[in-house]
């Protein structure tokens, strides 16, 4: 394992910003492993973490294969985690809606500039990401329809689900459309959390990029991994939107990765003042829950659940 | 008349309302209609007081108004009351999520209320002050693709400047966006600083509104003169400075004023130390035309914009 300083931002008082990498293996550029761009993606920074712990163990057996480069960046923007703040501290800019970069433009440019000029040539670019609602998710692989996308590999990852979309108009500026431009292959990971730590989908996340690294020879086929599912394949439009017409106090009753029978009680909406329920969120079809809204509030109108109907 | 354009519950208590003001004369049949927006951005308050400047000139002579004037204050109304530039729990910019969608969640819900309500008017103005960080000159800012339609409009309001910049794909969902996309001729207007107030600048809008008010045929009152604007298009080049340390960004040369290669433009210095980290200076001859107002900066962050090649004549 090298350790390795691919960015660095000085700043007046602060310690200097680092993007920190891991490198396994060498030779041909294989993997990147991306944890989070932005100060609440803790889940993406903890998993990882493992991950480093995990190949650093794989590669003092040998088991990384020859020529072959492995590079894990857990964390690329410090300096918004340390202040518990989603986005860049002093201008509010997010990291990823600014790729590919200009490094002479403003910080968050350049920072996605010296970021990308480092990981724009690997293969494969992996990117755990997270969601701008709060909620829990089904781990999945998400993909942009760019037309170049390789549904056939992500099922590699041996997650429940591969849900691609179709590209809008600002995210021409994530670092996944980037990746893609520059051909390499771009994953975007989603386990159950963002801001807390969920260990069931960690080690799914964790389990699936190794049996990813497995199948496209970039560790060693006698390493055994076992990510335990054949990927579903859907469109982000299949799932179906429950939204709650009230605002209030959200309570839960079933949560994504549980199955739901059409009619089934979802979630109650209660009011703050006096404790009753004002309405009741109920399925609209049979299917298994992919996303769960999470925060004790709620807002009118909001997607609360989407569930992969049944067929 | 004080209407409420849009609303939608908040969880504990309260109800999010977009209001408008609405001020005609009893018949309104076949009279041409101008909106007035403003607080998109939470912590851009520039145009709070040019709501109540027209409504002040209008109530002065009521008697002079021919046309419909709606003015919508506070289209951020939580972002402005808790110093938010984007919208509180959402840490979303309400100005990327026009045209808004009825049936999609609170916040698409209001956004396309707004539109909604805005279709029909004769010329729509959206007033931004631009951030906290820098000062801007009183000026308009147009997509290239709507250029031709717009540019005509935004001399009649009293601005300084003209900037017909391209278009991007990400500036598709703003409001100006969105209602020039459906035929209601928008002007962005962004002008002074955050969170403050510049009387004059006000005044010159005010003033520009009513001449453009008059232009239309909307106001039979008096029309002070207006200036003519720079007009800067597209393939124009500008000189971006950009702070090349970060630090404490003093400055020594006031925005809107002609300066020369090399000129000194201020400095970053460091408080710890007793420092001075860099130097800014004039990368060419032209007008200073933005500058930093807020004083702390990254590596990188936007000290000021420079028209290369032109002059103002004093
Ligand atoms: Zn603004």
């Amino acid at each position: 394992m090298r350790e390795k300083i691919i960015y660095e931002l000085k700043t007046l008082y602060r310690d200097d910003m680092r993007a920190r990498a891991f490198e396994f293996g060498s030779g041909e550029e294989s993997v990147c492993i991306l944890g989070s761009l932005r100060g609440n993606e803790i889940q993406q920074t903890y998993v990882c973490s493992q991950l480093v712990k995990e190949l650093n163990i794989l590669e003092q057996k040998g088991a990384i294969v020859k020529d072959k480069k492995i590079t894990v960046i857990p964390c690329a923007n410090p300096r918004s985690i340390n202040t518990e703040k989603r986005f860049w501290p002093i201008d509010n800019t997010d990291i990823n809606r600014m790729f590919p970069g200009y490094d002479v433009g403003e910080t968050t440019q350049r920072i996605a500039a010296g970021l990308f000029e480092n990981i724009k040539s690997y293969k494969y670019g992996i990117q755990f990401t997270s969601f701008y609602m709060p909620g829990r998710f089904i781990p999945h692989i998400r993909m942009m329809s760019t037309g170049e996308e390789d549904v056939e590999q992500a099922k590699l990852f041996g997650m429940p689900y591969v849900v691609r979309r179709k590209v809008r108009p600002y995210d021409t500026t994530t670092l996944n459309y980037n990746w893609q431009l520059w051909e390499t292959k771009a994953y975007s990971v989603y386990t159950t959390t963002t801001a807390d730590i969920d260990e069931a989908s960690a080690k799914q996340g964790i389990k699936s990029v190794l049996h990813f690294l497995k199948c496209i020879g970039v560790i060693d086929e006698s390493v055994s991994t076992n990510a335990g599912y054949h990927s579903k394949l859907l469109w982000n439009t299949d799932m179906v939107n429950v939204r709650n017409t009230h605002s209030g106090i959200y309570r839960p009753v079933l949560q994504s990765g549980q199955q739901a029978e059409a009619g089934d009680l979802l979630a109650r909406i209660i009011d703050p003042y006096t404790g009753e329920i004002t309405e009741k969120i109920i399925a609209p079809c049979t299917g298994t829950i992919f996303f769960s809204h999470s925060n004790p509030l709620v807002y009118s109108s909001t997607a609360v659940v989407k569930i992969v109907p049944e067929n | 008349m004080i209407q409420t354009v849009t609303q939608a519950d908040l969880p504990c208590d309260e109800s999010l309302r977009i209001k408008k003001n609405r001020i005609a004369p009893e018949n309104t049949d076949n009279l041409k209609r101008i909106s007035i927006v403003t607080g998109t951005h939470g912590d851009e308050l520039e145009g709070q007081y040019v709501c109540y400047l027209v409504q002040k000139r209008i109530n002065e002579h009521p008697e002079c108004l021919n046309g419909i004037i709606d003015i919508y204050p506070a289209i951020n109304p939580i972002g402005i009351d808790s110093i938010t530039r984007g919208i509180p729990a959402f840490d979303l910019d309400m100005n990327r999520m026009f045209p808004g969608d009825s049936e999609g969640y609170m916040l698409e819900h209001i956004a396309n209320g707004i539109v909604t309500d805005l279709e029909g008017s004769d010329v729509c103005i959206d007033i931004h002050a631009s951030n906290i960080f820098l000062t801007e000159i009183p000026q308009v800012r147009i997509n290239t693709i709507f250029g031709k339609k717009l540019v005509p409009i935004a001399e009649k309001i009293n601005i300084d400047l003209i900037w017909v910049h391209p278009s991007a794909t990400v500036l598709e969902s703003t409001l100006a966006h969105s209602m020039n996309a459906v035929g209601v001729p928008t002007l962005v207007v962004e002008m002074g600083v955050g969170m403050r107030i510049t009387k004059s600048y006000c005044e010159q809008l005010t003033d520009g509104i009513f001449n453009l008010m008059s232009s239309l045929g909307m106001w039979s009152g008096e029309v002070p003169n207006v200036r003519k604007p720079l007009v800067v298009y597209d393939e124009d080049p500008i000189s971006f400075l950009n702070a090349e340390k970060s630090g404490l960004f003093v400055a020594h040369t006031k925005h809107w004023t002609n300066v020369t290669e090399g000129q000194h433009i201020g400095d970053i210095i460091d408080p710890l130390s007793g420092k001075v980290l860099t130097t800014v200076t004039a990368d060419c001859d032209g007008i200073l035309f933005t500058i930093r107002e807020y004083p702390i900066v990254d590596e990188g962050s936007l000290i000021g914009r420079i028209l290369p090649g032109r002059e103002l004549k004093i």
